[in-house]
């Protein structure tokens, strides 16, 4: 027998088992996460959307998760597994989760499945990711009104365009407030590896910058940055308020609640249908953690007004005239980025030295 | 006073039950584990143990548990050879990236072209990748007397910026819209390590661990490099006398485990993972070290081991799931598993005797 027909079978059969005894029960969403959830960022927010999501509907609502999935066959496994143990929707929360989510999702049509960052969508797969780019606008400005040495530190998670959006962004806004201003980027190769993220940090701060951005997920540099002293931090993905008011000043918090609840909600009422989201700060999607009082009052409220005019849809981070990095036109006086060229960014504006690694 | 006491020769019976015992032991502290964390015991190891096998899903757990130990076997049995020798390749998981690597580069180079031929040169590019990587650290130890442990565990991580360089540059898709990773070879049939009969699990990295398994046996057991293997980790000196030549033999050792783990490597990128990724590894080279030592170096234990560590990764994840268990008490499950058979070891060469040792 073919894997496929299997599976139909099996999916027939907890079907006949939910229409009966089980009428109407609860729904059960399932989360799978690239880290763990004690990670203090990416995932740990993750988790709080879901533990938001068990609050929301209570007993209407089962949650499930599984930690620490390694991309590629174990994802698609651990995908399988909830499907096959009755998930009606399935949140994957890592890019490299994405041809396993599809994969996965053919051979269960009647599941609902939400793909965070990727570009692959289908009949009953969503992707869903945030304008982290509009938080690192407001971490730019602050960035560069605050360093001394005019050298910015930035940690790299892998070089896709969701991170070179980010490090554009910033450097955009830093520079706007501080034509001195120089990026260094180191690339971690990982999402979470706190012994090398602090690494990191360490040889930026080294190299001379009292400010490290990261697209990483531990606090490991928040640690590093502290015990340097004189260095300023941002939390990412999370609030990391435990590290304010140094040295994080501030942070990006990835808010997937709303998000979530609603989804969950559109399964219940049975009106989900395959979207492609990206929501920035005004839906609430990116939350800009509090600006700690190491910050002067005229910079925080600087900052406070470009987010402001981010949430209001006043204002694009990617609003020209920029150049790339090469010279060439980016983006006319007043012309905006599109999505498209959003999503697909592979350069850096003008300005940033050193290469994209190949 | 309780106290240890060698053995005048290593205990045969222990050598064998130590693994049981080990197994007995870690279910017993991890159901204790399980127990203070508040959830079931008896549920969660038979979550762990029970489901994959014969639970509700089985029909899928099954082919999973040979996807996920056909690697871990694999490797483990090239290890096996130089363990048994004295010989330590830490780094089979360094040998296992390069031989995705150059397995997926054998087939990334002929897309889109279809033929038969395509997929044996992948297998034979993957399984040379590997071995080359392996010959660096057996040519420093013979010419330069290198200590191959540090040299191969070394070469891990250059092996893994060299990954990352591939999905970002060379073998980048690209139709991938600037995302890291290679095309997806499961999509390239000529390419592709499909399973042999569908919904199995069997795959040819199935088919080539099994291979493997029976050649170090015979190798071991009929066949004089097998002899002068075994002879060099149990007896040196001996083995000196026998006319064994150590270059050659680490040569051999390193070689053909580094060979196998870049078989394993090339039948992964080629068939479960389906792409070269930054991400592609995630472990195996170090868990068949754990698999080596699990089997006793022994090919048929090895087998068996590598089909007990795939049931506690699959086993786990399930009780994740279900049982809201956290992947922390997993992994701790799982070191249990290496440290009680290490620490049970013991009893293979020493006994324990109580009372005062008798004055000689």
């Amino acid at each position: 027998m073919k894997l496929t027909t299997l599976f139909a079978s099996a999916a027939v059969a907890l079907g006949l088992a939910a229409g009966g005894a089980l009428a109407q029960d609860k729904t059960k969403v399932g989360f799978v996460y690239v880290g763990p959830v004690g990670d203090g960022g990416w995932t740990y927010e993750h988790d709080q959307g879901r533990k938001a999501v068990a609050e929301e509907f209570g007993d209407a609502v089962e949650t499930v998760y599984v930690e620490n999935v390694a991309e590629g066959p174990d994802a698609e496994r651990v995908i399988t597994q909830m499907a096959l143990q009755g998930a009606d929707l399935i949140f994957t929360t890592s890019f490299g989760y994405m041809d396993p989510t599809i994969n996965v999702a053919a051979k269960f049509p009647d599941v609902k499945f939400e793909h965070a960052t990727g570009y692959k969508r289908a009949d009953n797969v969503s992707t869903y990711s945030a304008r982290f780019y509009e938080g690192r606008a407001v971490q730019g400005t602050i960035a560069g009104h605050m360093t001394e040495s005019n050298i910015i530190g930035y940690i790299g998670s892998y070089p896709i365009p969701e991170v070179i959006r980010g490090i554009n962004s910033a450097y955009i806004h830093a520079k706007k407030v501080n034509p001195d201003v120089e990026f260094k980027i180191v690339w971690a190769f990982t999402w979470f590896d706190p012994a090398k993220e602090a690494d990191a940090a360490k040889v930026l701060i080294e190299q001379g910058a009292d400010v490290i951005l990261q697209h990483t997920d531990s606090t490991a540099p928040q640690a590093a940055a502290q015990a340097a002293g004189n260095v300023i931090t941002f939390g990412q993905a999370s609030d990391m308020a435990e590290y304010g008011p140094m040295p994080r000043v501030s942070s990006i918090i990835d808010n997937w609640a709303p998000y979530y609840i609603a989804r969950t909600k559109a399964v219940i009422d049975g009106t989900w249908t395959s979207t492609d989201t990206w929501d920035g700060i005004g839906p609430g999607m990116v939350g800009i953690g509090e600006i700690s009082d190491a910050v002067p009052a005229e910079v925080k409220a600087e900052a406070l007004a470009l987010k402001d005019a981010m949430a209001a849809g006043e204002y694009n981070p990617f609003t020209g005239p920029l150049k790339k990095q090469d010279g060439s036109d980016f983006l006319a006086e007043g012309e905006t980025a599109d999505d498209g060229t959003l999503a697909g960014m592979n350069f850096y504006v003008e300005g940033i030295e050193g290469s994209i690694p190949e | 006073m309780i106290r240890l006491e060698k053995r005048p020769q290593a205990s045969r019976v222990w050598s064998l039950a130590t693994p049981l015992v080990a197994v007995v032991t870690t279910m017993i502290m991890g159901g204790l584990l399980f127990a203070t964390l508040g959830k079931d015991p008896v549920e969660a190891i038979l979550t762990i143990f029970w489901d994959p096998l014969f639970g509700e899903f089985a029909f899928y757990y099954r082919p999973q548990l040979l996807v996920k130990g056909a690697p871990l076997v694999l490797i483990a049995i090239g290890l096996s050879l130089g363990f048994r020798a004295g010989i330590w390749n830490i780094g089979a998981e360094g040998q296992y990236i390069i031989g995705a690597l150059t397995g997926a580069g054998v087939g990334l180079a002929f897309y889109p072209m279809e033929g038969w031929f395509i997929f044996p040169l992948m297998v034979f590019a993957g399984a040379l990748g590997g071995w080359a990587w392996a010959m660096i650290p057996a040519v420093l130890k013979t010419r330069f007397g290198t200590n191959e442990i540090l040299v191969s565990l070394m070469l891990v991580y250059v092996a893994e910026q060299f990954l990352a360089s591939m999905s970002l540059g060379l073998m980048k898709n690209p139709e991938g819209f600037g995302f890291p990773g290679s095309r997806n070879l499961q999509q390239y049939a000529s390419a592709h390590n499909a399973e042999i009969v569908t919904g199995t699990g069997m795959h040819w990295g199935v088919v080539a661990a099994l291979i493997a398994v029976i050649f170090a046996y015979v190798l071991l057991n009929r066949h004089m490099l097998g002899y002068h293997i075994r002879l060099t980790g149990e007896a040196p000196r001996a083995a000196r006398f026998a006319g064994v030549r150590p270059a050659r033999l680490i040569l051999f050792c390193l070689g053909a485990s580094g060979a196998l783990a870049g078989m394993a490597g090339m039948f992964e990128v080629s068939g479960p993972a389906g792409q070269v990724s930054i991400d592609f590894n995630v472990g195996y080279g170090f868990t068949a070290i754990i698999v080596a030592f699990l089997g006793r170096l022994h090919p048929v234990g090895i087998l068996l081991a590598g089909g007990l560590m795939a049931l506690t990764y699959i086993g786990g994840d399930i009780a994740q799931g279900n049982l809201g268990l956290p992947s922390a008490a997993i992994q701790v499950f799982q070191g249990m598993l290496l440290f009680f058979l290490l620490a049970l070891d013991l009893l293979t060469n020493y006994r324990i005797a109580f009372g005062k040792p008798e004055v000689a």
